[in-house]
């Protein structure tokens, strides 16, 4: 919604654009976006949701089995409400692990599935759909109605959140960004565009991560936190980081525990 | 700035505590957390050498959640005071027509990005004149600068250091230290700080 506003006052003030263009872009954009708004089942993001069901029940890999049996954490199978208690702490592997962790290691566990291309495809694009995308989704929409908990109940998952929390304000490389520079305030915005504060437990936390994964109509695509984190990187002028690493993973733990009791209603759809 | 609080007394020799749920969160020493970023970014990217960087002085902010000490804080200042090349030929002046392209200019230097001229993307931060409406908020509005410092030389000089490196006038600032990395050239500099305070620039009108 806070998106759906920002875009809402970036047509308001259209007429003071350096760039008239820029306005008729926005307004188109927007154009589409309430389409999307007013009726949920036209967000593209349950065609996600809808491939994720299949992969998951589909016989695949070395050992031609399901998914069914993997463990996200409620026990084999179980769905419903285990993506609110994620990234937490896995005694079979020894690890903090996301749901994208989590799905690899199930793959190449109990699947013995080809997971090199899982992860090149990683990130859908036109003529190219990506199994832990929709995956996620799938899974995600089982917690929808749902509220975050991470209780952070073991030493490691301990861990990770105080990692999770230098990284946040870890600042790097030749811009001196961190996550804190945008995201550690108030109502603050970069150009037009709201920024949530992210540090503190809150509305804003709990807004954000209770939307992902969220359909990007300016990319799309549907999209996982994986992939938020990827492109605040981006923005952050770092190096691509390495997808499913342990940083990204502690990153998100921080991020969920300061979204603590917000509700899950994904996939949600935004800019 | 330099209040104390509790967490930073805790902030012992290499280890480091997080100011929220410090009492029940394990301390994450340093070799532990730059094994972590060793394994999100492994190698250096071709080229990207001179952009990678976590050097003593982003060390430290992170470290202080960019709220030093006073002694800390000296040090930095001075630290960075000493990058600050200003040009051979003594000019800080540049263009301002050419300083608000720049200024306007967020894109470059991204691993998605080509090579390309970086832009200096002020606007993402600072409000710079009263035309532009797509600005942000996480600086100052720079509406007047020029102007509300009389455009003296002296001024010029100093916002050219101020731009050149933000830290040498406030350590651990939000803004980027665009000379010192070189993210900017020296022209681009020079445009900017005549964006800034040229009497005919949208800035100062
Ligand atoms: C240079 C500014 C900048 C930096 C640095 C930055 N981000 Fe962001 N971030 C943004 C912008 C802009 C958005 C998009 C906001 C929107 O669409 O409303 C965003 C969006 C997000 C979102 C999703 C927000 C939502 O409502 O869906 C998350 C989560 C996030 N960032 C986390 C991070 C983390 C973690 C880091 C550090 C690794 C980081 N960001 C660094 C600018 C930044
Ligand atoms: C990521 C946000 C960010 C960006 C990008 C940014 N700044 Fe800043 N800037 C700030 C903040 C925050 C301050 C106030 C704190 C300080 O003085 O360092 C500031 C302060 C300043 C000041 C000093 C203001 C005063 O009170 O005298 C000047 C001049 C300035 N910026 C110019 C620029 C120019 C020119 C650019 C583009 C090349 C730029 N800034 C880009 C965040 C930013």
């Amino acid at each position: 919604m806070r998106v759906f506003m920002a875009l809402a006052m970036s047509v308001t003030l259209g007429a003071g654009f350096a760039h008239a263009q820029q306005a008729i872009d926005t307004e188109k954009e927007l154009e589409k976006y309430r389409q999307m708004m007013s009726d949920p089942m036209s967000n593209p993001g349950f065609l996600n949701v809808d491939r994720g069901e299949v992969l998951w029940a589909q016989k695949r890999g070395a050992k031609n089995v399901s998914l069914e049996g993997c463990d996200l954490g409620e026990g084999p199978g179980k769905l419903e409400g285990a993506y609110a208690k994620l990234p937490r702490f896995f005694a079979d592997t020894g690890k903090v692990m996301d749901l994208e962790q989590r799905l690899k290691h199930c793959m190449d566990t109990i699947q013995g599935l080809d997971t090199a291309d899982i992860v090149k495809r990683r990130f859908g694009r036109v003529g190219q759909t990506s199994d832990m995308e929709d995956l996620v989704a799938f899974i995600a929409n089982k917690s929808s109605g749902m509220k975050f908990s991470v209780p952070l109940s073991h030493p490691k998952e301990k861990e990770a959140f105080a990692i999770g929390q230098e990284l946040f304000f870890r600042r790097s490389d030749f811009q001196d960004f961190s996550c804190a520079t945008c995201h550690a305030e108030e109502s603050k915005r970069i150009r037009l565009q709201a920024l949530p504060q992210l540090n503190k437990p809150g509305k804003d936390a709990q807004a954000t991560m209770g939307s992902w994964p969220t359909y990007r109509v300016s990319q799309s695509q549907t999209r996982t936190m994986q992939h938020r984190l990827w492109d605040c990187y981006r923005q952050m002028r770092s190096p691509e980081p390495v997808y499913l690493s342990e940083g990204l993973t502690a990153l998100t733990l921080y991020l969920v525990k300061q979204a603590e009791g917000g509700e899950i209603q994904v996939p949600s759809i935004k800019r | 700035m330099k209040k104390l609080s509790i967490s930073v007394f805790a902030l012992a020799g290499a280890l480091i505590v997080g100011p929220a749920h410090a009492q029940d969160m394990p301390k994450v020493d340093a070799k532990r957390l730059e094994e972590v970023t060793k394994a999100m970014w492994p190698k250096t990217p071709e080229g990207w050498e001179k952009r990678i960087s976590f050097d003593e002085t982003q060390a430290i902010c992170s470290q202080y959640r960019n709220d030093l000490p006073q002694a800390e804080f000296d040090k930095v200042k001075a630290r960075e005071l000493a990058t600050v090349k200003f040009p051979a030929d003594g000019k800080v002046l540049g263009d301002w027509k050419a300083g608000q392209r720049a200024a306007n200019n967020g894109r470059g230097g991204t691993f998605t990005d080509k090579p390309m001229t970086n832009g200096g993307n002020c606007y993402a931060c600072h409000q710079m004149d009263r035309f532009e409406l797509s600005y942000g908020t996480l600086g100052p509005s720079l509406v007047n600068y020029g102007k509300d410092r009389k455009f003296a030389p002296e001024e010029a000089k100093a916002a050219y250091a101020k731009i050149y490196n933000s830290m040498s006038v406030l350590p651990c600032s939000t803004m980027p230290r665009f000379g010192y990395h070189g993210f900017l050239t020296e022209q681009q500099l020079k445009d900017l700080t005549a964006l800034l305070f040229d009497p005919e620039s949208p800035v100062n009108k």
